[in-house]
């Protein structure tokens, strides 16, 4: 087996895992195992991925052994690589929050199974290199992300889906039809061979049609001003392990595929895209950050959030430096950790409050100290305070900013990251500093109180982890940055991402 | 036939898109099912329309040379056609199902997930 073909167990493990647990449909705890088992396997073989890209550069490999460009090509540069450990990581972890937070109900409906087909979607997106191939995996994480949102059925689910589903569906269909014409254009969906004929391409007019219908269809999925909205309309109605799970990953995947197109497959088009994506940034963050300052409601807050760390990424890929997409990458590293890991603890607040609303919270600090630490560590790496690992990421990003003079986004930026802090504190007050206004804490069944030190562990343990390594990421900077800087130098010299899939130039 | 295919294309594309900004939640199904026949319709136009020649190498030759009708448009169509088919099944059943939670097919009536709580 040679060392290529590691690329094929990040989507095969989710896959054979679910098939399997649907043959245990009526044991929860085998599905559970099988869950565990495919998510350490899955983190492990990212984690070979990894290391074998960091020492051997973009590993290719032609799946049927069809050569590129005819057949479907499977490519991980150390991008894809870093993405692929990031959410291998964020699948762990959530399994294991699932298994203390997910009612019975929803586990005996295939969550386990639908959540490791969404693990696939996430994971082939992210290894693919042929753009027709992409829209599939697309589906196959939004079919499960569908059915994920709306398992249970509540009446605010089923809202929330139906805004959802209906803007992915067009989403899909901007970005099949792009991808169609891409063909009629260049004659080849392979993202190498793109890469290399499309300088030299005659209609140069309608490549930057397709290249903006693919701005718009990835800014849906990414949540762009002013494609986001129905992010905050959706996010905060599936159970809170769910929302973690989309909150860390989803959003990402839109974004990474922005950075794949806007740097590999488009890279002569992007001096006007970026000019596109530069405003759009700025709104996206401004507008997302105000959204989560005026929010009341926990789950809501953090889904507007999430819309305005997007603005940072997107502006690092916009300003389009070296040194600034290497500050792109390392904030949705950093964005994905802390994020997710603040929905973890907004299930616990829920838990303990039995309320989502801040201004029936409070009080938790007085009482469970340990949790008011757990939560100002993502709290605060996400509003950049040093040494955490959100602070390099903001401080590199507009240091790109200022490098490339763009002064007034740049101003934004900072702005938005104290309005991000203010929100944080808001946070802060609401939940843990103020007085219970009511003295009555959650109770009963699903309370926090009621879970055995068992689930208390399961609850806690992803908490930690992830809380551990926002820090670690803060402290241990420099391998991180190094890593992140070569992964940007290799995205924008596409000679190295196409010789190793279609050979050098005749 | 590509400009009678083109004005189709668009046909379809207008209607989805009147479809889908209505509020009925049944006009909004039957908007995103044509607008996806539109995409479909789309890539099989622009990957060029050839008339009865063979999608074949001949025997005696390893490459294809002159005019022949590219298979890998409709490739990308059958596979977007299954694809649509299963997410348009899944959206009916998740409208037919709000329809019955909500006892409403009026998109403006789903606010709740808007709303910021009440005092």
């Amino acid at each position: 087996m040679s060392v290529s073909q590691i690329i094929i167990f990040p989507i095969l493990l989710p896959l054979a895992s679910a098939i399997a647990m649907l043959f245990f449909r009526r044991s929860v705890m085998v599905q559970r195992i099988i869950s565990l088992l495919t998510s350490f396997l899955l983190l492990t073989a990212a984690g070979v991925l990894l290391s074998a890209v960091i020492s051997e550069g973009v590993l290719t490999l032609q799946v049927g052994g069809w050569a590129a460009p005819f057949g479907i090509t499977l490519a991980a540069d150390l991008l894809s690589a870093v993405m692929v450990a990031v959410s291998a990581l964020i699948g762990l972890t959530t399994v294991i929050y699932s298994f203390a937070v997910i009612d019975s109900e929803r586990e005996r409906f295939f969550y386990y199974p639908l959540f490791q087909m969404l693990m696939m979607g996430i994971n082939g997106a992210f290894l693919t290199g042929d753009v027709f191939n992409l829209y599939v995996w697309f589906e196959v994480m939004l079919i499960s992300s569908f059915v994920l949102l709306v398992l249970g059925g509540t009446p605010v689910q089923l809202e929330g889906a139906i805004k959802y589903v209906t803007i992915n569906l067009l989403s899909s269909s901007v970005f099949l039809a792009a991808s169609g014409i891409l063909y009629g254009i260049a004659g080849t969906l392979n993202m190498a061979e793109l890469a290399r004929i499309t300088p030299d391409l005659a209609q140069k007019e309608l490549l930057a049609v397709v290249s903006v219908l693919f701005m718009i269809t990835f800014g849906i999925k990414a949540a762009v001003f002013p494609l986001f909205f129905w992010l905050p309309a959706s996010y905060h109605t599936p159970p809170v392990a769910v929302a973690a799970i989309f909150a860390g990953l989803l959003t990402k995947v839109g974004v990474y595929a922005l950075i794949r197109f806007f740097t590999t497959v488009f890279s002569h088009e992007a001096v006007f895209i970026n000019e596109v994506l530069l405003v759009g940034s700025a709104l996206t963050m401004l507008s997302g950050v105000l959204g989560a300052v005026a929010q009341y409601d926990l789950r809501k807050l953090l889904s507007f959030h999430i819309v305005s760390q997007i603005g940072y990424m997107i502006f690092g890929l916009a300003v389009h430096s070296p040194l600034a997409i290497a500050g792109a990458l390392i904030y949705i590293v950093h964005n994905i950790i802390a994020k997710t890991n603040l929905f973890y603890i907004s299930g616990i607040i829920e838990r303990i409050c039995s309320t989502c609303d801040l201004k029936k919270t409070g009080g938790v600090y007085a009482r469970y100290p340990v949790i008011g630490i757990l939560f100002l560590i993502p709290a605060l790496g996400l509003a950049g305070i040093p040494p955490l690992s959100g602070f390099w990421a903001k401080f590199v990003v507009i240091k790109a900013g200022f490098e490339a003079g763009e002064y007034v986004v740049t101003g934004i930026a900072v702005l938005v990251s104290l309005l991000t802090l203010f929100s944080m504190m808001k946070i802060w007050n609401e939940a843990f500093w103020k007085d219970m206004p009511r003295k009555d804490y959650a109770a009963g069944e699903n309370s926090y109180d009621s879970m055995g030190i068992g689930q208390r562990v399961l609850l806690f343990s992803p908490v930690v982890a992830l809380a551990l390594l926002t820090v670690l990421l803060g402290v241990f900077f420099e391998p991180v940055f190094r890593l992140a800087e070569s992964a940007a130098l290799q995205l924008l010299d596409t000679e190295a991402y196409i010789v190793p899939i279609l050979g050098g130039k005749e | 036939m590509t400009l009678l295919l083109a004005i189709v294309t668009g046909c379809l594309y207008a209607a989805g898109i009147f479809l889908i900004l209505r509020r009925n939640m049944v006009k909004v199904i039957f908007g995103l099912i044509l607008l996806g026949h539109g995409a479909n319709l789309l890539i099989f136009t622009v990957g060029r329309l050839t008339k009865g020649v063979p999608a074949f190498v001949p025997a005696a030759t390893d490459v294809l040379t002159g005019e022949y009708a590219d298979p890998l448009p409709q490739a990308l169509i059958l596979t977007a056609i299954v694809i649509g088919f299963g997410l348009q099944a899944f959206t009916i059943v998740l409208f037919k199902r709000t329809w019955l939670t909500l006892g409403t097919e009026d998109l403006d009536m789903m606010k709740a997930t808007d709303e910021l709580p009440r005092e």
